[in-house]
């Protein structure tokens, strides 16, 4: 298989008119010390049905959440996915375009995006927002480095996930911005822990809402905090269906929201669909980094939309751009938009209520288990922790075998935690079930029997 | 309401909204109702402003919006270092299989033997195909595979204690990336000129190259769409002074089975799997940036590696890496794409990719052939997979590039990447793909001629272009003054 419709013919008339004999000499630039002059070892070409076969028994080779019962979370959700998203983002005028450069020929994406920069800002009660970036751990490396310009050190906590904290440690690296790491006190974040590390160098101070427990901050007092200090709040969220019960980090002061948008875009792939979302205040808005869509109009004067603000982007200022990013996330903004608006006001809360209710009944039930302990005692949303009387990773195999995907070993993070021992992280979402429920509790209520 | 046909005046969804209208469809809670008193000091005091909508009034809308994009699927897009070539739908079923979704990062190695499998025979591809000898597939684009190479670069002096080398040598006709990349991790940018063929001043280079030289970064073929002739001696000359060498994989589509940046001299080089290997655009990603590297470098790449244990003969993930760089992203990178390409690579085989190359190379320099007859070539002979045109000879009529490409949208084409490179004048750069017919570059041409008679005979149709298009040309300057970038109630 291989797509290419030229016929011998047509490659002979297009030899003729190059003025060269064969397709060969349009390689003699390339110096001959340089070529290779074997085949490639690659495996020879397959038939579609082949190819199809070959990779459905790979796929096979998985076990997925249509047959285990998860209780994961830690950075990656599984919510409700409208099945009109799927379909909607494969419409082709959609997936096989590119980045919408000529306005006059793009104004589905540029729409479409503009209403995602909407649903962002209205989620999370900020201003503005840009069109995406990878994931929610490069918006938060790209939103401390839209507050470090001036002063070059920000403050996160160990309640920050772990991953994001390295991937912020891996690009502040390059910015020159120094990382303080504060410890977590019981499971959160209050100003005690920022205010032995704040400084005038300070930029900005991080938190992220829900954090990585599950539980939940005062956002205004740590806003009040950093301003106080002269440095920005940005809030980091890694699930965004919280915004359809907490308030809004725009609403308490936030100056930066940097997001992990993946629990609207489509269902877990092992890694991705990822999508990073940003959102700031109004002031700041040019200190945002890639695209950004606008509302103008046209020489007739009719509506229209247009990439606009690129005098911040790389292929206009090249060293001196505001990131380096070029190709976002853009299907999977698409599809959050669609996400967003197919739950509109009313979904989105009766998703985060049942969660949080759904989590609460199963915190409490798991509480009632010999053996098993609560580690905080902080209000929390649909993520908590609890400590085992035996080993997690033994504890999840047992619970693997009855086809239950058991909270997230802590020890998976290779000593971050280690006053964390024996602690699962559990995430409870409204496609949890009271049976699944209940199920979970009496499969561990016997593994920690036996 | 129709505007003209099927084209709609369609609002924008939140003027859509009714209070009271839903498309959503949650489970039920069935648990017993729980006391949410701790939550109470958190609560939003008004929900999110998002629409209230039916679900055929969503469907609706996303569909109507979608049908004012231009996309491959419509209609030939010789849009320039982007290799707009069809997407296969085999690709779009793979990548759909039950099996690959609904896996979540944390669940026990155990249960994603399939997708790790997957990406450990990818990468090794990418190797044999770049030349390397380690892939990792965490970077989400091009732009991040850039920065996770060159801070590969970075790891590597640092480790060797080399902290003199600050500068990073771009030459101008370079991806703005490039640049932005260099700055971004933390280097100085030391921009050099190109020779007016485009190709890497020696002269320049020789005078850049000191022990404070970290690495190059240059596409090869460069960003005029010539292969540089001298990569031997620039390699040897870059190594000489201690610095890396970088490969900017956009414009792989024109070597695949040739020649290889790894046997050319690079160190490092990131690909675009949104573009050479047939992974959808998708309106501007998610794409995928893998990054290859010599066997030296692969103590320094991101965390984690997908490893394969013999003795159990299974696939595992390492976290245990400590002179890491670090990461590029949470979890392994937009795997959905790459489960895209590695179908694309399954289908063509080896030889199907040196034929992809081939016939790229062949389909542009057709093209570069029959447009040079009425456009401005500024470089002359043979190119790779793309060219560059200029519209020099149409100076006195006061036509622009951005006129030209407006009038090409009439004809339901899309139009060439413009202005860039920077070191061409009006730069219109074209790049037809392996996957487009004669018969379709024949038309295009034909149309193009015609634009370029225009410009002669009725200039103001084209200075006033596009107009057959969804929307007339775009105020762009509007936009960046009185800026709108998110939809407001009025009341």
């Amino acid at each position: 298989m291989n797509y290419l419709p030229a016929t011998d013919q047509d490659i002979k008339e297009m030899l003729e008119k190059i003025g060269v004999s064969s397709t060969e000499e349009l390689f003699k630039h390339v110096p001959s010390e340089v070529r290779l002059k074997r085949p490639l070892n690659i495996h020879a070409g397959l038939s579609e049905y082949e190819v199809l076969r070959k990779m459905t028994t790979l796929s096979k080779k998985n076990k997925t959440t249509s047959e285990l019962v998860s209780f994961l979370g830690a950075g990656a959700y599984q919510h409700y996915q409208p099945l009109l998203v799927g379909q909607l983002i494969s419409r082709s005028e959609f997936f096989t375009a590119y980045t919408p450069y000529q306005a006059e020929i793009s104004q589905g994406t540029l729409q479409a995006i503009y209403e995602y920069q909407t649903c962002v800002c209205e989620i999370f009660g900020m201003d503005v927002a840009n069109a995406s970036v990878y994931d929610g751990s490069v918006a938060l490396a790209e939103a401390i480095n839209m507050a470090t310009d001036k002063k070059h050190e920000v403050i996160l906590t160990t309640a920050l996930n772990p991953e994001y904290t390295k991937v912020v440690e891996t690009y502040c690296h390059g910015y020159g911005v120094k990382v303080n790491i504060a410890k977590h006190k019981n499971g959160l974040s209050p100003v005690e822990v920022y205010e032995p590390l704040m400084s005038k160098n300070v930029g900005a101070i991080v938190v992220q809402y829900p954090n990585f427990f599950g539980n939940i901050d005062d956002i205004k007092a740590l806003a009040d905090f950093a301003h106080a200090n002269g440095a920005l709040l940005i809030v980091a969220t890694s699930d965004v269906a919280a915004m359809g019960l907490l308030e809004a980090p725009g609403k308490l002061g936030a100056d930066i929201v940097a997001a992990e948008g993946m629990s609207f875009v489509g269902p877990l792939q092992l890694s991705g669909p990822s999508l990073g979302m940003m959102a700031t205040t109004n002031k700041l808005v040019r200190k945002l980094p890639g695209r950004i869509i606008g509302k103008t109009i046209d020489s007739s004067g009719n509506p229209a939309f247009v990439l606009t603000l690129q005098a911040r982007e790389q292929h206009i200022r090249r060293e001196k751009a505001s990131s380096n990013i070029c190709s976002n996330q853009g299907l999977n903004a698409l599809a959050a938009c669609i996400t967003m608006v197919t739950l509109g006001k009313q979904g989105l809360q009766v998703m985060a209520e049942r969660s949080a209710q759904k989590a609460h009944y199963c915190y409490q039930q798991l509480l009632t288990i010999p053996g098993i302990e609560p580690v905080f005692d902080a209000p929390f949303f649909d993520e908590f922790l609890i400590k085992l009387p035996k080993d997690v990773s033994y504890v999840n195999k047992c619970l693997l075998d009855e086809g239950i995907l058991g909270g997230c070993c802590l020890d998976r993070f290779l000593g971050y935690y280690p006053e964390l021992d024996n602690v699962a992280l559990y995430c409870v979402t409204e496609l949890r079930t009271k049976s699944e429920i209940d199920n979970l509790v009496n499969k561990l209520g016997v593994i920690l029997r036996g | 309401m129709a505007k003209q046909g099927l084209y709609y005046d369609e609002p924008i969804i939140f003027e859509k909204s009714i209070p009271g209208r839903k498309a959503y469809s949650l489970p039920q809670n069935d648990c017993p109702a729980q006391d949410l008193s701790s939550l109470a000091p958190y609560r939003r005091k008004e929900a999110a402003g998002l629409p209230e909508i039916s679900e055929l009034e969503v469907v609706r809308h996303f569909t109507r919006i979608s049908t004012k994009n231009f996309s491959v699927d419509a209609g030939f897009y010789p849009l320039g270092s982007c290799t707009m070539k069809y997407n296969p739908r085999l690709n779009e079923a793979v990548a759909k299989l039950d099996g690959f979704n609904g896996i979540h990062p944390y669940q026990p190695i155990s249960t994603m033997q399939g997708s790790l499998e997957l990406m450990f025979e990818l990468a090794k591809d990418l190797a044999e195909i770049t030349g390397m000898d380690e892939v990792t597939l965490q970077p989400a684009a091009g732009a991040h595979g850039e920065l996770c190479g060159i801070k590969l670069i970075q790891a590597f002096h640092e480790k060797n204690g080399d902290t003199k080398r600050k500068k990073v040598i771009i030459p101008d006709s370079g991806h703005g990336t490039n640049p932005a990349t260099a700055a971004v991790a933390g280097f100085e940018v030391y921009q050099i000129k190109s020779t007016p063929e485009g190709f890497v001043d020696l002269e320049e280079l020789k005078n850049a190259c000191d022990d404070t030289v970290a690495a190059i970064m240059l596409t090869n073929p460069n960003t005029l769409g010539m292969f540089e002739k001298d990569i031997v001696e620039i390699a040897k000359m870059v190594h000489d002074v201690g610095g890396l060498l970088y490969y900017d994989g956009a414009n792989t589509n024109a070597i695949m089975g040739y020649v290889r940046p790894g046997d050319m001299g690079f160190d490092v080089v990131h690909l675009n799997l949104h573009k050479t290997f047939a992974t959808p655009h998708g309106g501007g990603g998610p794409g995928a940036g893998p990054v290859g590297v010599k066997a030296f470098l692969k103590p320094f790449l991101p965390k984690p590696l997908i490893c394969y244990n013999e003795k159990t003969a299974s696939y595992y993930l390492e976290y245990d890496c400590p002179d890491s760089l670090g990461r590029m992203k949470t979890f392994c990178g937009n795997f959905a794409v790459l489960v895209r390409a590695y179908a694309y690579i399954r289908a063509l085989g080896g030889k199907g990719l040196k034929n992809a190359s081939e016939l790229a190379v062949l389909n542009a320099n057709y093209m570069k052939s029959c447009i040079s007859e009425f456009l401005n070539a500024p470089q002359a002979g043979t190119c790779m997979h793309e060219f560059i045109v200029n519209p020099a000879n149409l100076k006195d009529q006061g036509v622009h590039t951005s006129d030209i490409a407006k009038r090409i949208i009439d004809f339901g084409y899309h139009p060439p990447t413009i202005y860039f490179p920077l070191i061409v004048e009006e730069a219109m750069m074209f790049e037809p793909t392996e996957t487009e017919s004669k018969e379709t570059m024949d038309d295009f041409i034909r149309v193009l001629a015609a634009i370029v008679d225009e410009c002669r005979t009725n200039p103001e149709i084209v200075k006033t272009a596009p107009h057959n298009a969804p929307i007339d040309r775009i105020d762009d300057v509007k936009a960046c003054r009185e800026l709108n970038i998110r939809w407001e109630k009025t009341e």
